[in-house]
């Protein structure tokens, strides 16, 4: 990653904290994450790294601080969301495909909606990403007739269709069967080499190695290491740090 | 028992019948859409995040389902009048199913609304759509699929229940079949017949709805 580009912030979280009742599930969370950055957030469960993602396109209210994507910092109660959300696809642990409607549909709906892009234009675009994840001959086929794999990266071409400059990932791969990790991270990494600004929640490690200019280790709501791969995997500073890789690495 | 049956005078009157079918099956229909669609209305105000809208549906759904709907419609014939509504039998006969119909519907539907995941509403907002779009686009057919068979036992009760329009003349099946009756006397074959006739009514309905619904509510699910 080249210094220029690094150095305008797609996002930047700052003096971040959440509460769900009494329990605080973000702590202080500083965080930055320049153009054309990708970041791999792991930590155990509970962690708060979903937490913190969601906080990014308002799917959660945060109580303190401020987060900023592309200039445009959110207000608190989300007035501006939408304008966020623009800039910012997601996908989903549980893919969150709609069923009623074709992978087709799914990928014209909200380009049809929220931009107001002819049917014949959401078409071609969608038939695009959908060509690009390696699906387009299954365009008439309803969510459930596909495979997990294969309704992930529906759920990613979906995204896409909005020309988002910043995609989250929030556990993409977790609700898979084992044999279709792989064909869901190709796609993730194919985003990767195009320079997409991108953040994803995963205990993928080898992903992490692969794409990850940064891999960020989260517990109990902070913030605990920052760190390139390898030096986050062949020397991690902190013992929580050691501790969970050992957990997660060592079977 | 010396009773002889007689159902020559039941099938002579059969444009009457038939007039009577017509009446039912216009009635029940109109309410079924027009009860259907102010519920969906009662139940986005029932699931407000607003108390005022809230409140004003609970009172709403709770008044007409603890009513019984003779009451309703009396009231609705009867009792308007008196501030200057005057409606003809069919009518208030339309107007009281409808109003009946809407608080059934809107609890039904929103037994559909709140079967839906949250990430499907969440996977809508992160692609930018509003509430209205979401619910009209993303939430509304798998929550009517999801509900489906109870919508349409309830819009075949509706049906029956609409022979208690008689009361306020609305001109349905069993306003003439009592005509009839106070006419012929022959109040056995009449009403053997009413109930045949209603009986086959309610499986028109039933095979009708669940056309309907294969083809705006079903696609393929696990």
């Amino acid at each position: 990653m080249n210094g220029t580009s690094m150095s305008e912030k797609a996002i930047a979280m700052s003096g971040v904290n959440k509460w769900y009742g009494h329990l605080q599930v973000l702590k202080g969370i500083d965080l930055e994450v320049g153009r054309g950055e990708h970041i791999v957030l792991c930590g155990p469960s509970g962690s708060g790294k979903s937490t913190l993602i969601r906080c990014i396109n308002h799917l959660e209210e945060i109580q303190q601080g401020t987060v900023t994507v592309n200039g445009t910092t959110l207000a608190q109660k989300g007035g501006n969301a939408d304008h966020i959300r623009r800039d910012v696809g997601m996908v989903f642990q549980q893919f969150n495909l709609f069923p009623h409607l074709t992978v087709l549909q799914n990928c014209m709906l909200a380009q049809r909606r929220v931009r107001r892009t002819p049917a014949v234009e959401a078409k071609e675009k969608a038939m695009r990403h959908l060509e690009r994840v390696h699906i387009a001959e299954q365009a008439e086929k309803y969510p459930a007739q596909l495979s997990g794999g294969q309704q992930q990266r529906v759920a990613i071409a979906r995204a896409l269709c909005m020309d988002p400059k910043i995609m989250l990932f929030d556990e993409p791969t977790s609700a898979l069967d084992p044999e279709m990790v792989k064909e869901v991270l190709d796609t993730m990494v194919s985003l990767a080499d195009d320079g997409i600004t991108m953040i994803c929640v995963t205990h993928e490690m080898g992903f992490a190695r692969a794409v990850a200019h940064r891999v960020i280790f989260m517990d109990r709501g902070e913030i605990i290491e920052s760190a390139k791969p390898d030096v986050f995997f062949s020397n991690p500073s902190h013992e929580r740090t050691k501790a969970f890789l050992s957990q997660i690495l060592n079977h | 028992m010396t009773y002889k049956y007689d159902f020559e005078p039941v099938f002579a009157a059969w444009p009457m019948l038939v007039d009577g079918i017509v009446g039912t099956l216009k009635m029940s229909s109109l309410s079924m859409v027009m009860g259907l669609s102010l519920g969906i209305v009662f139940m986005l105000m029932r699931m407000s995040k607003h108390r005022a809208p809230r409140a004003l549906a609970i009172g709403y759904i709770e008044m007409i389902r603890n009513t019984p709907i003779l009451v309703q419609v009396f009231f609705v014939f009867f009792g308007m009048p008196a501030i200057g509504i005057r409606l003809s039998g069919e009518q208030a006969a339309i107007l009281a199913m409808t109003l009946n119909c809407a608080a059934y519907a809107a609890e039904i539907v929103r037994g559909g609304v709140q079967s839906i995941r949250p990430g499907q509403i969440e996977a809508g907002r992160a692609l930018g759509m509003h509430g209205l779009d979401i619910y009209r686009f993303i939430v509304f057919r798998p929550a009517i699929r999801a509900v489906y068979p109870a919508l349409c036992s309830q819009f075949i009760l509706m049906m029956l229940n609409s022979s208690l329009m008689s009361s306020v003349s609305a001109e349905e099946l069993t306003y003439f079949a009592q005509t009839l009756d106070s006419q012929t006397f022959r109040s056995f074959e009449i009403y053997l017949t009413l109930g045949v006739i209603y009986l086959a009514l309610s499986q028109f309905f039933s095979i009708a709805l669940g056309m309907i619904g294969r083809v705006y509510f079903s696609y393929p699910a696990k």
